[in-house]
């Protein structure tokens, strides 16, 4: 089984790189990764690390072009022959994957949640998180897109070779006029801790309390819908139903009554702790640990709490 | 200009979600469908917009069997002009996206649009194929579509932040939050609907690349832990130690 992995090292090599080329290792012997972005050779090279035997690299693709991809990443399977292609369901996944899977012919597998059983299926979310499904394939062909947090990145080998590679990727048919990339944040989908509140914070101004608990975490600030409508918080930060879907390993949910369409968001964490003044909120019924408490009372006491923690740790 | 939105029905968000025939087939009993709301409130409603300003025709298409007709009477009742509604149980996002381009290469639309993903499958698959199919550049996830002559100006998420781009019709978008208003349709819109024209057109043989076996519901939680406001220390200790997720 020859693998083929693609993974996005624009700005270095993110924890969902580590993550697919595990994966890609677990299911292959031979793990070939595409990549078109702008992380040196030597951060590539440690990706041998995580079972790639080989790197190849065409850096003359920018802006993610969806089209120019699907032909780099074609190119490359063709020329190995890959049996498999892994993704990291990200953005750039959602608009290529599929492309890749018309143009191969390669069933398409998106938001894979675990490595394929013995009969060949992949465990996938489906109805928001509500349930899993499991998938087979007809083609010979596959493709995974693997949702991020899924599986734990493993050290199995040493650093690998890194080739420059020419994709034949033809002209961009979309023409990029502007970028907005807020400094220093931690992207949600990637966020292995997660702080997020709701309504029950009363007003914007009350969000440095969550700030301040999730900068001592460690963690991305996330929040409900009605929260993002009314402009307390930025649109990109809604998880839920209509938002952003996560899985993290903590998720923190503050004034957050647990409506259905959210939670379909954040029930693939792995732990979930909720602070509610009210003992009734639904949410409860979803969490691990319960708070039943004023947020403006019990953030500042967690954030210390946390702080001590961390002190008495280094 | 004339615009394609493709429409696809959901569960309602409240939908109790179960499985029936040894865990392999959806259970419908009880289920009420709606219009999956990406497409309905993001892709139809812009569709109209661009329609009122510049002129044109806009045209829903929907892969399903005849009970998916009240929701494409919902669509219609919001404003389209009329439906297509290609016979067929759409079995994976391959044979839908394949169904949809081949009745689309007939049809020269200037713009298709779809919603970001169905709300029950969530495989955000079906723009992005039907787009490599007619060889066609897609936008995914656009907050903003605006049309001036053949450009298209867009906004759209890209992992960590937002990018506007240009690009020349045809083209397929598919549509997220922050591109337009839901609209209610009124009682005018909804008489209208019973005699706007749908036409029912036959699939073309195609095999679906994927299937899915069998079904099964995440194992509920085990009772939550109530943890004293006051002893903060107590969670933190448990995150670190029970927990292990700090
Ligand atoms: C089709 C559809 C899609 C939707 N999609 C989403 C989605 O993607 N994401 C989403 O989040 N919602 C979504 N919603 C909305 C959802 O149904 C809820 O209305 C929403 O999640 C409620 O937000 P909230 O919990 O912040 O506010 P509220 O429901 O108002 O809850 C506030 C909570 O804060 C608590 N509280 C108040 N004061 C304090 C305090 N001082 N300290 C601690 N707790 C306090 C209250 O007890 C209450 O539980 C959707 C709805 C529909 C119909
Ligand atoms: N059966 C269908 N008929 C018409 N359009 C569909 C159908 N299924 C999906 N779509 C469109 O494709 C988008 C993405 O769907 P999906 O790939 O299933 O997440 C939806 O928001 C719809 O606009």
């Amino acid at each position: 089984m020859s693998i083929l992995v693609y993974i996005n090292s624009n700005g270095g090599i993110h924890k969902s790189a580590l993550e697919v080329v595990t994966y890609g290792k677990k299911i292959g012997e031979n793990v070939t990764v595409i990549t078109s972005g702008s992380a040196d050779s030597s951060s590539l090279s440690s990706l041998g690390k995580y079972g790639a035997t080989k790197v190849l690299v065409d850096r003359s693709l920018q802006n993610d072009d969806a089209q120019q991809l699907t032909r780099l990443i074609t190119s490359a399977a063709e020329n190995m022959n890959a049996s498999t292609i892994v993704f990291s369901q990200d953005i750039i996944a959602k608009a290529v994957a599929p492309r890749l899977s018309v143009r191969l012919s390669a069933g398409l597998i998106s938001g894979a949640i675990d490595i394929p059983s013995p009969d060949g299926n992949v465990k996938v979310n489906v109805f928001s998180g509500k349930a899993f499904g499991s998938v087979h394939v007809h083609s010979s062909k596959k493709i995974i897109s693997v949702l991020p947090n899924s599986i734990q990145p493993e050290i199995t080998g040493s650093d690998c070779a890194v080739e420059e590679y020419n994709g034949n990727i033809g002209a961009p048919s979309i023409k990029v006029i502007d970028t907005k990339k807020p400094e220093g944040e931690i992207p949600l989908p990637e966020a292995e801790l997660v702080v997020s509140a709701g309504r029950g914070m009363k007003a914007p101004e009350n969000w440095h309390l969550v700030e301040a608990l999730a900068k001592e975490l460690g963690a991305a600030t996330a929040c409900s819908r009605p929260v993002a409508d009314i402009g307390w918080r930025p649109h990109h930060e809604h998880v839920g139903q209509t938002g952003v879907a996560i899985r993290p390993n903590l998720y923190i949910a503050i004034g957050i009554s647990g409506a259905i369409q959210h939670l379909a968001g954040v029930n693939g964490s792995k732990v979930i702790v909720v602070i509610n003044t009210d003992a009734e909120a639904p949410f409860f019924k979803a969490a691990d640990y319960g708070i039943v408490g004023d947020a403006f009372e019990v953030l500042p006491r967690l954030t210390e709490a946390v702080k001590k923690f961390h002190a008495t740790r280094h | 200009m004339k615009i394609l939105v493709c429409i696809s029905k959901s569960p309602d968000t409240t939908s109790k979600i179960a499985f029936t025939d040894n865990n392999t087939k959806f259970d419908e009993n009880g289920v009420q469908y709606i219009v999956n709301p990406y497409d309905e409130w993001y892709a139809l409603v812009r569709a109209l917009e661009i329609k009122e300003t510049l002129g044109g025709n806009v045209t829903i298409v929907t892969v399903g069997l005849a009970a998916d007709e009240a929701i494409i009477r919902k669509a219609l009742a919001i404003g389209a002009d009329d439906a297509v509604r290609i016979d067929a149980e759409p079995s994976d996002a391959y044979y839908t996206a394949m169904q949809i381009s081949n009745y689309a290469k007939s049809n020269a639309f200037d713009l298709i649009l779809t919603g970001k993903e169905t709300i029950n499958y969530n495989g955000s698959q079906v723009a992005a194929m039907l787009a490599e199919s007619l060889d066609l550049p897609f936008v995914s996830l656009a907050t903003k579509l605006d049309v001036s002559g053949t450009t298209l100006t867009l906004e759209r998420e890209i992992v960590g932040g937002l990018q506007i781009e240009e690009l020349t019709i045809p083209a397929v978008v598919s549509c997220a939050k922050g591109m337009a208003e839901q609209r209610i349709p009124n009682m005018r819109g909804i008489m209208a609907a019973r005699t706007k024209p749908l036409e029912i057109i036959a699939p073309v043989a195609i095999e679906p690349l994927t299937s899915f076996v069998n079904y099964s519901i995440p194992n509920s939680k085990t009772a939550c832990k109530m943890i004293d406001p006051m002893n903060m220390d107590e969670l933190v200790e448990l995150l670190h130690n029970e927990a292990k997720v700090i």
